[in-house]
């Protein structure tokens, strides 16, 4: 065994086929550090029993709320949970059916030069950075908010920002979903003498439905994962806002904001929240996963 | 175990007359091959032998082994995750399929062409260069010379001499398939194997090759496998029969090209080769 | 009639949607060209940047661009070429790395800011440097630039594989002088891809290759990025929305200019291998 083992080191291929593993294990270990380093920074945290409640510090966290003072030890984690989950709805809420119109726009009306230039514009914007966004948000749209109502730096803001950054996102993969869809049933629905509005809404979009879901379901994953455009638009107060007008603090911009200071159990506190949020866009992305296979495979099928 | 020694140019025989090239003299020997694709044998019970400088050619329906068997003769199965060779193939008088065999070295010695012409993305002359390269020509006017003849060799050069530089693609379909044969011939082969070289061409460009492959008899020792029973007929100097017996490939009948094709002693084989079956 | 209607909201939609993005295109680009001049590139900035230039904030980017790329590229084109090349099909070790990968390239750019922090700068001890971002950026950009090698590779017909080893090419040869060229469109877009992340990258910098604006004199001094340099100036720097306009118009350029300096250094590359 051991003979053949060294045999094999011995042919060209045999080198690389070892160097070029233990590489790939040198990836599998990445992922490994990085799970390992946030469970032990957040390790503290995690475990540390709240002496007021009895129990874990994390959950009474999660569901009692009790605010967010970090230098007191008070770690309410919830405000900022909710607040990154409404951002994500509402940007989710406008991008989508705007982004799903655009899609059945290039697919379906857009002449082939102007849907290339649009193609292109979209892709353009997609690249752009979100600190650019973020800039553009609050040099531009939060002063045009304030008129209106102020502080400006708001929850909208954030959700405007951020439906415009995952807007490029769901029109590109709604296009590419539409135009997965297998032609025969497009032709079948014009033989059938359907209207044009019945062939797009009753038989493509469902055909297509999984696919759009998938990729509006990444679009979420990383509207949640935003940093930068949210963080300089959405005002960072720590509240369940009443209103969109009210400025929130979401997760990451939580995370950005207070981890240059951050030591102990506050900064373990931080690291917590970051796996947090990994886990939930894991799952999301888990399931865009799942939607995308069952799209390839209805595509395969016919 | 190295397999390298020089072979001894081969005697051309009458085409006309459809016999053995030569005083046959078996330089590859198959004996009881079997090739199982996990646990479902594919091919069985091959025996036959490959004859120093003739032609011979593999018929049958498709799906009946003889691409597998073909791939067993360069030891291609290597690199098929599943596949099973079992059996004896004696190159020279060695076993092909021993561990210890070089197979790069071997694959030198027995080179092969496919059905679909492969020729690399690169450009007409790195195409043949790299091979050479490979197989450790250092000297570059060695190659320039190697590369130049073995393109006169498959009538390319003339076609192609002031564009050696452009990509291969840029090639019809006749030409990229004579490309590949250049590259195969260009490493001095003492064997090629040929998957069904010209199913994939044009009937011009398929005559082409056709002539070519003719050309080739008596320098090298052709394995055709084909489907065009015209074509077997054309050019082979020996013929195998495989059929699908029990959903494993068998080799019904092997012989002499005019003696299968006028006096098969197998009914079956008689029945494909008139057209009735198959 | 519902025609009409539906055509015109779709239209409607769509033009609603191009006049938003063109509206922050333009914004930025005449904002941003009102602000740029050579002295801007060149100059070191002043009064916390809102006067003065970007020099320093353009060397440090680059900087983290070259770290990250210089650690990425070689080890991701290895694990992609070992993937798609070397690996057993689809069985053990080979499924659970694809796993993996994708489990890295949905972790949150601000997530390996807090790795990054946690690993290169505290625990490795390299501080806040320019070292700790462009590594914090390899391990990001890494399993997207794989993913897209991987998946050019195995679309590389299996007919120049079989044409290679047939001429007793080993596997190794064929990856080097006949796969990887053909697969160039795919390895060019993964490159294109993660230039286009780490260049834009803010979140996971802020606490890896730190804030300080001077003029780094080495890989281990902290700087300041572009992305960081507009994040601070528009947030922490009254009056700096000027001075961030412009250089949010260079990050944007400087992302065009690399993917084009990226796109000719492959193509010139490929070119000598595949002609000679």
């Amino acid at each position: 065994m051991m003979a053949k083992c060294l045999d094999h080191l011995r042919s060209k291929d045999g080198r690389w086929n070892a160097s070029l593993a233990l590489l790939t294990a040198g990836m599998v270990a990445l992922l490994l550090t990085i799970l390992l380093f946030l469970m032990s920074e957040a390790w503290p945290f995690l475990i540390s029993a709240d002496t007021g409640h009895g129990g874990n510090r994390l959950f009474t966290n999660l569901l009692q709320n009790p605010g967010w003072y970090p230098l007191e030890g008070r770690f309410g984690l919830a405000p900022m949970i909710l607040a990154s989950l409404a951002v994500m709805l509402g940007a989710i809420l406008i991008a989508l059916p705007l982004g799903l119109i655009n899609g059945i726009y290039l697919e379906f009306y857009a002449s082939a030069a102007f849907a290339r230039g649009f193609r292109l514009l979209l892709n353009l914007l997609a690249g752009i950075p979100s600190v650019v966004f973020g800039l553009w948000g609050l040099t531009r749209l939060v002063p045009w908010i304030t008129q209106w109502q102020p502080p400006g730096a708001s929850l909208l803001a954030a959700i405007l920002v951020l439906s415009l950054m995952i807007l490029p996102t769901i029109a590109l993969t709604s296009a590419s979903a539409l135009a997965s869809v297998p032609r025969e049933l497009h032709t079948g629905a014009i033989a059938l003498g359907l209207r044009r509005t019945s062939q797009i809404i009753h038989i493509m979009l469902p055909a297509a439905r999984s696919g759009i879901v998938a990729g509006t379901i990444l679009a979420a994953a990383r509207a949640l994962g935003e940093t930068m455009a949210v963080l300089m638009v959405a005002g960072n107060v720590v509240q369940i806002p009443a209103t969109l007008f009210e400025p929130v603090r979401v997760l990451t911009a939580n995370m950005a904001l207070e981890m240059a200071y951050a030591v102990g159990e506050h900064r373990a506190s931080l690291f917590a929240s970051g796996l947090l949020l990994t886990l939930v866009v894991w799952g999301l992305s888990w399931m865009a996963y799942r939607l995308g296979r069952h799209q390839r495979k209805f595509a395969r099928h016919d | 175990m190295m397999i390298d020694q020089p072979t001894a140019a081969y005697t051309l025989g009458e085409m006309e007359q459809k016999a053995a090239c030569c005083v046959p003299s078996p330089i590859l020997q198959v004996r009881d091959l079997a090739v199982y694709y996990g646990n479902n044998a594919v091919l069985a019970d091959v025996s036959l032998d490959i004859h120093k400088g003739c032609i011979t050619a593999l018929i049958g329906p498709s799906g009946c082994g003889k691409t597998s068997f073909l791939s067993t003769l360069n030891r291609l199965t290597d690199y098929h995750p599943g596949v099973q060779v079992r059996g004896q193939i004696l190159f020279d008088g060695h076993n092909l399929r021993q561990e210890s065999v070089d197979t790069l070295a071997l694959r030198r010695r027995i080179g092969m062409i496919f059905q679909r012409p492969n020729p690399f993305p690169l450009s007409i002359r790195r195409n043949l260069d790299l091979p050479l390269k490979e197989h450790g020509v250092r000297d570059p006017h060695l190659r320039k010379r190697k590369i130049k003849q073995a393109l006169k060799d498959v009538g390319l050069w003339d076609e192609v001499c002031d564009r050696l530089d452009s990509s291969a693609l840029s090639l019809s379909g006749g030409q990229q398939q004579r490309l590949c044969i250049a590259r195969a011939l260009v490493l001095e082969p003492e064997i090629l194997l040929m998957d069904e070289p010209c199913s994939a061409l044009d009937p011009i460009s398929s005559r082409v090759v056709e002539e070519l492959i003719m050309r080739l008899r008596g320098r090298y020792t052709l394995v055709i496998v084909t489907h065009n029973l015209a074509q077997a007929r054309r050019v082979a100097n020996y013929v195998g029969f495989f059929w699908m017996r029990e959903r494993v490939g068998k080799l019904i009948e092997f012989g002499q090209c005019r003696q299968l094709f006028e006096a098969p002693t197998d009914a079956l084989t008689a029945a494909y080769v008139s057209g009735a079956q198959g | 009639m519902i025609d009409r209607v539906f055509s015109t909201v779709v239209f409607a939609a769509a033009a609603l949607v191009v006049a938003a993005l063109v509206w922050v295109l333009t914004d930025v680009v005449s904002e941003g060209a009102a602000r740029i001049s050579w002295a801007f590139l060149v100059t070191e900035p002043r009064d916390a940047g809102r006067a003065g230039g970007i020099a320093p904030v353009l060397v440090s980017t680059l900087w983290v661009l070259v770290i990250a790329l210089a650690a990425a590229l070689p080890l991701g084109l290895g694990v992609a070429i070992w993937l798609s090349e070397f690996a057993p099909k689809q069985r053990g070790f080979a499924a659970y790395t694809g796993i993996t990968l994708d489990v890295l390239a949905g972790i949150p750019s601000i997530v390996y800011g807090l790795f990054g922090n946690a690993f290169f700068s505290v625990y490795m001890g390299l501080g806040y440097s320019l070292l700790a971002g462009g590594l914090t950026l390899a391990c990001m950009i890494l399993p997207v630039f794989i993913r897209t090698c991987e998946s050019g590779l195995r679309q590389v017909s299996d007919d120049w594989r079989q044409g290679a080893w047939a001429l007793g090419m080993t596997r190794a040869a064929a990856v080097c002088h006949v796969l990887l060229p053909a697969a160039r469109p795919a390895i060019l877009a993964g490159l294109v891809l993660g230039i286009g992340r780490a260049t834009a990258e803010t979140a996971a910098l802020l606490f890896t290759s730190g804030y300080v604006d001077r003029m780094p004199e080495s890989p281990l001094d902290s700087g300041r990025v572009l992305a960081v340099h507009i994040f601070d100036l528009s947030m922490n720097v009254t009056g700096g929305d000027g001075a961030a306009y412009g250089s949010a118009l260079v990050l944007i350029v400087l992302i065009v200019l690399l993917n084009g300096l990226a796109q000719s250094l492959v193509d010139n590359w490929f070119k000598r291998r595949i002609s000679q």
